[in-house]
Formats: structure tokens, sequence, C-alpha cells
């Protein structure tokens, strides 16, 4: 059979040394590889945690000025009138922002309600104050806000995001990914999503729309800051007055104004009845967080500090003073 | 004169086509716009046109109702000109059927040389279809809408719609996020880039999620995957759409005519045909199951076929046998009691059967829906799912509304303007009623009423504030109303609570405060059919009866 002897054929019943070597060192390099893999994994076993939550620039205020109003409370009939108005009266929006600076600012966007029906913040106000931070130079102005009903339908109805959008603003919508875990480092709120346009900014500007409540009475100023937060926020109710001031305590804003323009009486915060609105033609603006929403309440709602309990308690924690009467107040009437 | 090969134009009609469905599906969500504040919010874009041009939904709505809702005319211009042409519309239009040419074109272990041609002989099983489209048909003229289950459109829509896209959305996200917590700050910037771009062509709002959207992407799958054993055997065997095109066509002016003189059997002819329609010498041709592909013209090496108007030559029809008729006319009729001999339809509803607002009574709504899932998709909040058994076998599919993981958005009524048949009527957002003083509104429209389970309501059980129900109730003067309460909690301490209560006179059925309580799983107030304004008799209060 191998007469030719020249060209070998190969036996597949028989392996060469050779062959065999090779052949269990492959098999060995992949028990070893196995081997050494599944030992480097038993070391590495880990209990899954959520991811840590991160720590944010906290208050955005702007230094005091003896000089100037704490509050200031303008009527009239055009509401980005008033807005200017009351600004000066504060003493401008150069006070508040500096050149370069990132500006938040927040409206109440929450509802599906048109303008009329007084469920979110007046338009024309959240627009002449995104113009006057841009003519005080502020590099870029930020409108969001996290809404309670579909935010497409909330921005486009209320007329915010058109208005805001042809002052110069970029309008954010409150898209589930732009949510992270924030440490909010408050005394009943610790670790919640936090929409990110809020933790990197220079200055925030509150613009909330004063509005009934069936369970506190009112929605004022700091009740807005629910609108920066994501996750169960049906669950801050059970402790409103102490979240409320943790949220208020985290953001410390450089200004506020709450319009009350149109007021929401009755049905808030939703409302959706013309009957339900009063038409006040008023804006109460200014540094102190706690007085404006405790001269708020009292002046529309006629609600005492001691039925709004976390008057006292953001009082407490330095955030302003709810005797509102002892601030120095600027009352003008424009004609 | 150089003309392109048809068969050249007909994969560039495809592929248009294709993206024109593709894009208006991506499209049936509001999207947003910064204008138009105030006013009612319409989609941009004709998101059902394939709906309305569809004659088989456009028939079936003719049976069902006696008449034709809006745009559905328009199925006409694909009807008529098929009469003269043939089923044109399988092979150039229809987007389902260009995904099975694309599929049946891949290479298949199953079907190669022989075996391809011999399975794409014409077979006898390809007359199912017309058995199953006659029972869909007599089954519409009894009142039901079951056609939906097959016609491609509302396969297509409800399979993309509500799972694969949904689940394409999901993976793009999971790696969107993946490129977001990069360490890296490039991959994050290309990521938000990516972000961006998928965001503008594919990605919404919010990342959808289906009930039984798994069993719709499977079946879609298995049909696709069947493709591999034999070409198009959906549009071969089951699509009833095709049926009903092919019986129309019947008496079509165009033809293939083959020259028996050129053909040398070398069966290149059946290599890629689509319909099965035997374009092979010796055999006549079906024309009922022939697409106009035109792959045959291209592919025959001695030009011995051509399309021709008025050929003379015989041709074999549908090819129905009479007993198999009989048969699915009687299955047809048979159906509807059948399905209806259950007490859900007639004195046992279930009680979570909230149907969108616009609905019809359920006798009519069922008749007319289609079960393709425009509304579910359309819908902004996600609330409008396929059901399962909710309303019987016979509903399988159409809509449901789920407040736990969306509420009926109280100025939205997108759900009633893409519905292709009216089985939701379309309405405005001032006939829907919500958002305006409820006493002086004329009727609003309601889904059903809420119910409180006090055992696991905060204030009512745990002494403890809450109310969020009454915050989110859209209506003025709100059905949601609160009564201060003096309770005792665990340590013996007396605490002021308000305790929701709810005014049915007034409750919409929104479900907006099942979908904000913050009882996670098993929420304290939750929404059941009972108030409907669409049904008479699904009514508790007295004086609602004569509405």
């Amino acid at each position: 059979m191998h007469s030719c002897g020249v060209i070998m054929e190969t036996d597949h019943s028989v392996l060469s040394r050779r062959e065999a070597l090779i052949k269990l060192l492959r098999v060995a390099a992949a028990g070893a590889g196995t081997a050494g893999l599944g030992l480097w994994l038993s070391e590495h076993s880990w209990r899954p945690e959520t991811a840590l939550a991160i720590t944010a620039k906290r208050g955005h205020t702007v230094a005091a000025d003896a000089n100037l109003p704490e509050m200031a409370i303008i009527q009239g009939d055009d509401p980005a009138q008033l807005a200017r108005q009351a600004v000066d009266e504060l003493g401008g929006m150069r006070r508040f922002i500096a050149r370069g600076d990132i500006v938040l600012v927040k409206p109440n966007i929450g509802w599906d309600r048109t303008p009329e029906q007084a469920a979110n913040t007046n338009p024309d106000v959240v627009a002449e104050i995104v113009r006057q931070s841009l003519n005080a130079g502020a590099k870029k102005v930020i409108v969001t806000d996290s809404s309670c009903n579909d935010a497409r339908r909330c921005f486009q109805r209320s007329g915010i995001a058109e208005a805001a959008q042809r002052a110069g603003a970029d309008v954010i919508l409150p898209d589930p990914s732009r949510f992270k875990e924030v440490d909010l480092q408050g005394e009943v709120l610790h670790a919640w999503p936090v929409l990110d346009v809020f933790l990197n900014v220079d200055k925030v500007i509150n613009i909330p729309i004063a509005k009934h409540h069936g369970l506190t009475g009112t929605t004022l100023g700091m009740k807005n800051w629910y609108g920066m937060l994501g996750g169960p926020r049906n669950q801050l109710h059970q402790k409103i007055h102490e979240s409320l001031v943790d949220l208020a305590d985290f953001v410390r804003p450089s200004l506020t104004i709450i319009d009350c323009y149109r007021i929401l009486v009755r049905n808030g915060p939703t409302g959706g009845n013309l009957e339900d609105v009063l038409l006040k033609k008023t804006l109460v603006a200014g540094t102190d967080p706690v007085a404006l929403d405790a001269y708020v309440a009292k002046a529309y709602w006629n609600l005492e500090v001691d039925s709004l309990p976390y008057l006292k308690l953001a009082a407490k924690r330095g955030l302003g003073t709810y005797e509102f009467e002892k601030v120095r107040t600027r009352l003008k009437k424009l004609s | 004169m150089h003309f392109p090969k048809p068969a050249k134009l007909r994969r560039f009609s495809q592929i248009a086509f294709f993206l024109l469905f593709l894009f208006l599906l991506v499209r049936t969500e509001f999207r947003g716009t910064l204008t138009s504040s105030g006013s009612e919010i319409r989609l941009p874009y004709p998101v059902g046109l394939f709906f309305q041009l569809d004659p088989l939904v456009a028939l079936s709505n003719a049976l069902a109702s006696h008449a034709l809702y809006r745009g559905l005319l328009w199925s006409l211009i694909i009807l008529i000109p098929t009469m003269f042409l043939g089923r044109f519309f399988c092979g150039w239009i229809c987007p389902l059927g260009s995904i099975h040419h694309f599929f049946s074109s891949l290479k298949s272990e199953r079907k190669r040389g022989k075996q391809l041609i011999e399975s794409n002989r014409y077979k006898r099983w390809q007359t199912t279809k017309y058995y199953l489209l006659i029972v869909a048909l007599v089954a519409a003229l009894l009142g039901t809408g079951i056609v939906g289950w097959l016609d491609p459109f509302s396969l297509l829509v409800r399979s993309m719609g509500l799972s694969i896209l949904p689940a394409t959305g999901y993976g793009l996200r999971a790696f969107l996020s993946v490129l977001d917590h990069s360490r890296f700050a490039a991959v994050q910037t290309a990521g938000a880039i990516l972000h961006f771009i998928l965001g503008a062509l594919l990605l919404g709002f919010k990342q959808p999620y289906f009930r039984q959207g798994v069993w719709l992407g499977i079946i879609f799958i298995f049909l696709i995957a069947l493709n591999l054993r034999i070409t198009r055997f959906w549009c071969r065997a089951l699509c009833p759409l095709g049926a009903l095109l092919g019986i129309v066509s019947r008496w079509s002016v165009l033809g293939l005519v083959k020259h028996p003189e050129h053909c040398n059997d070398c069966n290149r002819c059946l290599l890629r045909c689509q319909g099965g329609d035997d374009p092979v010498g010796g055999v006549p041709w079906h024309q009922p199951e022939c697409h106009l592909c035109m792959n045959c013209v291209d592919e025959c090496p001695e030009h011995g076929l051509q399309f021709k108007f008025f050929p003379q030559q015989k041709v074999v029809g549908a090819n129905l046998q009479r007993r198999k008729v009989l048969t699915g006319l009687a299955a047809g009729a048979a159906l509807v009691p059948l399905v209806r001999s259950t007490p859900g339809f007639a004195a046992e509803r279930h009680e979570r059967l909230l149907r969108p607002p616009g609905a019809l009574d359920e006798e009519y709504f069922l008749s007319r829906c289609i079960r393709c899932g425009e509304c579910m998709k359309v819908c902004p909040n996600n609330a409008l799912h396929p059901t399962l058994t909710e309303a019987g076998l016979e509903g399988l599919w159409t809509p449901v509304l789920v407040p736990r993981i969306g509420y009926c958005e109280t100025s939205c009524v997108l759900c009633s303007q893409v519905c292709p048949t009216g089985a939701i009527w379309e309405i405005t957002a001032k006939e829907k009623g919500w958002s305006v003083d409820l006493a002086s509104a004329a009727k609003p429209i309601r889904l059903g009423t809420a119910f409180y389970d006090r055992g696991r309501c905060l204030p009512w059980a745990m002494a403890t504030d809450c109310i969020v129900c009454e915050e989110w109730c859209p209506t003025s003067p709100k059905a949601v109303y609160l009564r201060p309460a003096e309770v005792i909690d665990a340590a013996g301490n007396v605490k002021q609570v308000k305790q929701p209560y709810l005014d049915p006179s007034r409750c919409v059925g929104c479900g907006a405060c099942e979908h904000a309580c913050p009882v996670q799983d098993r929420p304290a107030v939750y929404v059941t059919s009972v108030g409907e304004s669409r049904s008479h008799t699904n009514q508790i209060l007295l004086n609602r009866r004569k509405d």
C-alpha cells in the first residue's frame, strides 16, 4: 500500500505525540482560563445597590441690599409691564443677574390648561423675565418645569413654551432621561430624582402662580419646587410642610415673583372653570420667599401664618421671615 | 429611449411606500409644538392614510355600519384600479407585503434550487385566504370587526406600533444610557448627539409599554419567519386584503402573456415569483394570485413572458370550492352568536373595561373596531392597551384604558382623531367637556366612575395626610371632595386629616386619581366602567338614564 513512500497518508486513528501534546495544551489552557475567570468573578461578587445620589449646588441667593425693598407689590393692566416694574422696584435685573450667568426660570407649567384658566403661570410674565434676564447679560435662560399632566400638552397649551421661546429662552421639556438622583440633604427628603437643568445654573428665578389647594388651602412660591422633582412625588403630601421647606432650602432662589394676575380661588390646583378665576392684576415679587408666601396667603386667602405651618418651619431654617409686615415693601399701582 | 426595468421601478415604489408608512407610524404621536397654544391639538400628518386606502377596512365598515366612515371612500383609489390592473397594491404598495418580500429574498436552507422552484408553484392551500375573507366579512355583517385580526394594516400597526417600535426604543435608550454613563467625555458627547438625532427621527418623548406587546411581537416575527420556508406565505395563504383584491381583479384587463414557443422549461420565472401564480409554461396563469412584481418578466432569459393589456390567454381565477365557500359562510354566521353565548357582552361586563373617550356603545364599538392599535399608539399617556379577555374573546386587542399606567388627559382627543373606522367617533375637546364647568357642559363624556378602597387610603386607614387624588381631579367642581376628620394614630394622638369622598355625578372616569394615588401597587382609588356615558344600561344613578 505504501509503495510510493513519498506521500505519507495521515492515519486518523493514531495521533502523533506532537499533536496529542498540542491538543492537551489547548484543553488545559481553556480549563485554566475558565477556572481563572471563575475565581476572578467570585472575588468580585457584590450586592446590587441603587446608584449613589450626587450632591449639587445649593442656594442661588444674591446679596441683600438695605437700601432696596425686599418685596414689591405691583398692580396694573399689562402683565409684562407689571413684571418689568416689579424687577425695577427691587433694584433692576442687573442686581440679580451677572454677565454670563446661566439662568433658570421656573414657572408653573403643571397642567394642561390655557392661560385664562389660571392653572399655570401667566406666559407674558415669564416672557418678560426671560427678556430682562437676557438684557442683563445672561448667557442663557432656561425655562422648564416637570409637569403633572402630559408635559408636551402643558408646555404648548399654557402658552409658556411659545412666549418664552420668542423671548429668547431655551425651553426644555422634562425628558424622563433628564432626571438625576440627587441628595437633597433635607430633613425628610434625601435622595430624589431631580431634573438635571436645575443642577448647573448660576441663578434661579421662581415664577409660581397663586392658586387654591385642597390640602394646604393655597399653593404659592415654595410649592412650585415640586416641579423640579421626578419620582414618587405623590408621597410628598404626607409631610407636605417639611418637604416644602427641604426643597426651598435646597434651591434658595435669587428672585421670586408670585403671579397673582389671575388667581384660582376654587378647585385648585387644576381649575378648569373660568368661574374659579379671579382677576387681581397683581404681581408680588421679592427676595424673601417666606414673606412673599405669607403675604399672598393673607391677602388673597385670608390665611394666617398658623394655618400654613411650613412658613414657620421655613423661618426656623433661615429662609426668610413670615412677618411680612416687617419687610421693606414697595406698593405701586400702574395706571 | 431607455426605460428602467419594471422590477426596478417596483422596488423603488415599495421602498418609498414603506418609508412613508414608517414615517406616519412614528408620527402617530403628539410631539408638541411651541405654537398654537390654547387651540385644539391635532396631529400634523394624515397618520391613518394607509387605513383609508384599505378597501378591506372600508368593506367591513360598510357591512357593519351600512355606511362609510370619513376618509374610507379613499380606498376606491386602490379598489377600482385593482379591478383593471390586478393586485398591483400587494406587489408595489403594501408595506407589510414589502416586509415579507424582503425577508423572502434572504437565503434559506429550506429554499434552494429545486426546492425553491417547487415551493413557488401554485398550491391549493393558497385559497385559504379567500375562506378567511368570507368568514371575516360575514362576521362583519353580523356585527363584529374581527377582520382586524388579519387585516394587513391592523396587523402591521398593532405589531410595529405596540411591540416592535417600543422594543426598538427600549434597546436604543438602553444603549444611549450606556453612552451617557461613560467615563469619557467624547463618548458622552457622541451619545448626546445620537440621542438628539434618534429623538428627532424615531424615539418618542417617553418610552411606551403595552400590555401583550411581547405576544404581538412574537406573532409578527413568526409570520415573518415563515418567509424562510415559503416565500410570502402570509400574502399567499392568509391575507384577507390580498384575497379581496384577488377576487376583484378576476376580470382585470392587464395580464401575463406566456409565449410557449420561447419557453425551454428552465423554470427561472419561478425563482423569484412572489404570488405563487404559475408564470411557468405548460400550465395556466393564476391571475388572482399575481402581485405584478414583474420578477418573472425580468428573469426569463428568452423574453417569453410579457404583461399586456387584453391578453388572449386562458387564466385561472380564485379556484374556490363551493363546499368550502359554504363552510366559510356558515363559520362566519356561527361565529358571532357563538362568541356572544357567554354572559360578558350581555349581562356581565368586565368592570375594568374602560373604553377611550368617544367610543361607541359596546355593540357598535365591537362591530367597527378593527383592533389596529392606532389609538393606543397615539395616546400621550400610554393609557390605552390591547385587551386580552376584558372584552371577551371577540374583543381581543380592542383598546382599554388602564389608569394605573396612564389616565385620560383632560383636553386630549387624539385617539378619536386617528381611529380609522369611527369605533371611537371623532370628538372635539369641547364635546369631551372636561375642561369646562361641568354644570354648564351639555353632557360630558364619561368613561366610568371612581371608587375608594378606604382600607388602603392614607387619610382613611393610616391617619396620614394625602389627597393627591383631589389635587389631580380635573373637573370643576371637583368630583373628589374633602371632609375634615379627627383620627387617632397608632400612638393614640388625635390628628386632623382631610378624607376624600367621591361625587359620582361629577366624576368623568378619567382615572387621574387612580394614576396619582401613592399606593403604588393597588391604588386606594380606582375607576370602573359603571357610569360610562356611551352605555344606557351600565349606570348607577337614576337621573343619568335619561341622558
